[in-house]
């Protein structure tokens, strides 16, 4: 007999989100982990706003939404109150590259005992597709219809690479773009919590994700779209790895 | 040999990753619409190995396969 592929059981009904959104897979990839390491009754995750609060509706673990950008502060109050639980953050570009990048950066220098999952679309999503710090060059996005013009707007922000810098104990980069990616991107997470349940520090994986609906491209388009455009300037792999992660 | 698949046609949303993503050509778009008035997929029991990358790649766990 093969490998049995069963859902997990703490997902509930059916997401709110778009067809072919990157979240829905790597929600799924979440409660896979937390459910083989045994931890899906002792996590917390942190959400801040955007769609990737959405996962609050459908995956049945605790959770707390914060405001817009905070969810690294607030998880850092929850893993300081409760050190025996497992503290996630689940955020969005828009909201951990902009509205939040001090709550991240500072949560990272500070070596919270937090683990952060960041998904990267390279818009805001939930509003109508605006230009995040994450959009690429020459991205049409709803507020940059000419494309995103880097003179003016500089250069993408690569997070993982600013907190790699940071006396972390893992940061990784994954995409959902094809099977053997979305694998991949389950090992990062899985270790990335791990770092947590030894309690070595900070960890982060940063997912490159589609958001079909807002690139105004189909879902298979989409994923071409990272394959081409998006891991050539978003390099995918372990950034840090600290010793016995 | 045992092999079940089951799609859950009301969870699909009609992405087609799964239909892309399998290497046998085992999915299909099914002709028929579930109540959302999407068109769902369907698998070919005949050439499908039971290998779960339907299953991976599926942003709303349409899939389960035993």
């Amino acid at each position: 007999m093969g490998k049995e592929y069963k859902g997990p059981d703490c997902i509930k009904g059916t997401s709110g989100y778009c067809a072919g959104c990157g979240h829905g897979i790597i929600n799924r990839l979440i409660a896979e982990v937390l459910e083989e390491m045994g931890l899906e009754k002792k996590t917390i995750i942190s959400l801040a706003v955007g769609c990737s609060c959405i996962m609050g509706d459908y995956v049945e673990v605790d959770k707390i939404q914060a405001p817009h950008g905070r969810a690294p502060a607030t998880a850092t109050g929850i893993k300081r109150m409760r050190p025996d639980n497992l503290v996630l953050t689940y955020q969005g570009d828009g909201d951990i590259a902009s509205i939040g990048c001090a709550e991240i950066i500072h949560a990272a220098a500070r070596n919270e005992k937090i683990t952060t999952i960041f998904v990267n679309n390279g818009v805001y999503g939930m509003t109508g597709g605006q230009m995040a710090p994450t959009t690429l060059p020459h991205q049409v996005t709803a507020t940059s219809p000419r494309g995103r013009d880097t003179s003016l707007t500089g250069m993408p922000v690569k997070l993982s690479e600013m907190i790699a810098v940071l006396p972390v104990a893992y940061v990784a980069r994954g995409s959902v773009h094809n099977p053997a990616s979305i694998k991949k991107t389950k090992s990062y997470i899985k270790k990335a919590i791990q770092a947590q349940v030894d309690k070595e520090g900070f960890s982060m994986v940063e997912v490159l994700a589609p958001c079909p609906t807002n690139w105004h491209l189909s879902p298979l388009a989409s994923m071409e779209r990272i394959e081409q455009e998006v891991i050539p300037y978003y390099t995918p792999g372990e950034l840090v790895k600290k010793e016995g992660v | 040999m045992g092999l079940a698949v089951k799609v859950e046609k009301e969870r699909c949303k009609g992405c087609q990753y799964c239909i892309k993503a399998c290497p046998k050509d085992a999915v299909s778009l099914s002709g028929e619409r579930n109540s959302q008035g999407i068109e769902y997929i369907s698998v070919d029991l005949e050439k499908c190995v039971g290998c779960g990358t339907c299953y991976t790649v599926c942003p709303d766990l349409v899939f389960t396969i035993s």
